[in-house]
C-alpha cells in the first residue's frame, strides 16, 4: 500500500507529494532549495544544524524542514529576511565555534561550511570567535579526525552505524562541550569496532574526517554515494 | 577635483596580500593613474599621512603596535578595508589563539633554542595573547575575504571603490580561496 497523495504550497507554488514524505523532500523534488548541513541523502535526518528552518502558515516557532511531515493544505515559506538572517546568524556561529582556518585546512575548496558562508555572503565573523584548544586524532593509520573542523553535524556518527553497522562514533558531553569519540572515547587506531571502511570520512562536510596523505588538491569525497549504496542494499534483500 | 588618496598596511599577515594587489600587474599603471599612493610597504613613506581616502589592510592586529597604528589609521582613513582573511577572521596568525602569548614566545624562543634561549623584550612590541581580526578594533568599512583575495577581486574591489559604486558590492571571493 502505497501513502496518500497530499497537496501543499511552497513558496506560493502549489505542489504535491506522498504522506510519507518530509517538507524538504518535496521541496527539493520540486527545485525548490533549502539549504542543509547535517542533512545527507541516504542517512535518517538529525535536525541539528538548524540551518533547514521554514515558516509554516498559523504557527509562530519555525520547523526544520528535514524531519517535518507534509500536511494537506499545509502552507510553507522556504525564503525570507527572518530565515535568511538566522541561516547567516547560524553558519557564523559555526565558525566562530571551532577552529575553521579554510587557508590551511584540507577540505578547502570541497567543504560545505565555506560554501555555505559564500551563499549567505558572509564576509567575516560578526561574533566574538572561542578558539578552543582542541586535538587532532592521527592515531589511525589511514584517516584523520580534527576536532579544530568537526560542526557536530553526526552524519559520521549515523554512516557507520545505520550504512556500516559498525556504530564506532558517538557524541560525548553536552552543548558546546559535546564531541565526537571513537568507542567508548578512545582513540580512533584503538578502535576495536572501526572496520576502516572509509565511509565516515566521504560524507563529513567539512575538514575533520580526511585521509592521510592526501594533499588539499587530491581529496574527492563522494557525499551522494549513500542513495545507491542503500538502495541497492534494499534490492539484494527481495 | 584631486585624485583619491589610497594606501596600504601590512599587519600580522605574510605579505601575500600585498603580492596579490601587484599580481594585477599592468592594471596597476591603470591604477596609479586614478589615485595618490600615498603610504604602503611597498613605497618609501615612513610616517602614515593625515587625510588617506582608502586604506587596505593585510594582516591580524597581534601586537600593541599593530593596535595603535590600525586605532591611527582608522582616524586618518575615510574608507578602511580588510584585505584578506587575516584582516577578516585572524585566519593563520589566529592559530595560535588557544595558546595565548607566554607559551607561543617560549615556544618558539626558549624550546626551540639549544644557545642561550632568551624572549626579546626591548625593541619588539608586546605580543597580545590572541591574534584577532580588524573588526573587533575599529569599524571596516569593507571586507575582503580570500587568503589571499586574487588579483582580480582586489582589482574589482578598489575599481569600484574609486567609481563610487561600492553599495551593495559582490565579491567573488571566500575564505581560504
Amino acid at each position: 500500500m502505497t501513502a496518500p497523495i497530499l497537496t501543499l504550497t511552497i513558496d506560493g507554488r502549489q505542489v504535491s507529494g506522498l504522506a510519507s514524505e518530509t517538507v524538504l523532500q518535496v521541496a527539493r523534488e520540486n527545485g525548490i532549495a533549502i539549504p542543509t548541513l547535517c542533512f545527507l541523502e541516504g542517512l535518517s535526518a538529525a535536525a541539528s544544524c538548524r540551518l533547514c528552518m521554514v515558516e509554516l502558515e498559523g504557527s509562530p516557532r519555525l520547523h526544520p524542514a528535514c524531519i517535518t511531515p507534509i500536511q494537506e493544505g499545509l502552507v510553507v515559506t522556504t525564503q525570507s529576511e527572518r530565515l535568511f538572517n538566522y541561516r547567516r546568524a547560524i553558519v557564523q556561529l559555526l565558525f566562530s565555534e571551532r577552529n575553521h582556518v579554510c587557508a590551511v585546512c584540507i577540505a578547502n575548496g570541497h567543504c560545505e561550511l565555506q560554501e555555505l558562508a559564500k551563499e549567505f555572503d558572509i564576509d567575516h565573523i560578526a561574533f566574538p570567535c572561542r578558539h578552543p584548544a582542541l586535538e587532532v586524532d592521527a592515531s589511525h593509520n589511514r584517516f584523520v579526525l580534527d576536532h579544530n573542523r568537526c560542526v557536530l553535524c553526526t552524519r559520521c556518527v549515523r554512516v557507520c552505524d545505520e550504512i556500516e553497522g559498525a556504530h564506532t562514533w558517538d557524541v560525548k558531553n553536552r552543548g558546546i562541550h559535546s564531541q565526537i569519540v571513537a568507542d567508548l572515547d578512545t582513540p580512533w587506531g584503538a578502535a576495536a569496532t572501526c572496520t576502516g571502511c572509509g565511509k565516515c570520512v566521504h560524507v563529513c562536510p567539512t575538514g575533520a574526517l580526511a585521509e592521510k596523505g592526501k594533499s588539499m588538491a587530491e581529496v574527492r569525497q563522494k557525499r551522494p554515494f549513500l542513495p545507491y549504496l542503500v538502495a541497492n542494499r534494499a534490492e539484494e534483500r527481495k | 577635483m584631486s585624485k583619491p588618496r589610497l594606501a596600504t598596511l601590512w599587519l600580522d599577515g605574510c605579505s601575500g596580500c600585498h603580492m596579490s594587489l601587484l599580481d594585477m600587474d599592468e592594471r596597476l599603471l591603470e591604477l596609479a593613474a586614478q589615485v595618490v599612493f600615498v603610504y604602503s610597504p611597498l613605497v618609501d613613506a615612513k610616517h602614515f599621512p593625515e587625510r588617506v581616502d582608502v586604506v587596505c589592510i593585510e594582516g591580524a592586529v597581534s601586537t600593541d603596535e599593530d593596535e595603535a597604528l590600525l586605532r591611527l589609521v582608522r582616524q586618518r582613513s575615510k574608507v578602511l578595508i580588510a584585505m584578506g582573511d587575516c584582516a577578516v577572521t585572524g585566519n593563520v596568525p589566529a592559530m595560535r589563539n588557544p595558546w595565548g602569548a607566554e607559551t607561543m614566545l617560549k615556544a618558539v624562543y626558549q624550546e626551540s633554542r639549544a644557545l642561550a634561549p632568551q624572549i626579546p623584550v626591548e625593541t619588539l612590541p608586546r605580543l597580545h595573547d590572541q591574534a584577532l581580526p580588524l573588526h573587533h578594533f575599529v569599524p571596516v568599512d569593507l571586507f575582503i575575504p580570500g587568503c589571499p583575495p586574487a588579483a582580480d577581486t582586489l582589482f574589482a574591489a578598489l575599481g569600484a571603490l574609486l567609481a563610487g559604486a561600492a553599495d551593495g558590492l559582490r565579491l567573488d571571493s571566500r575564505f581560504g580561496a
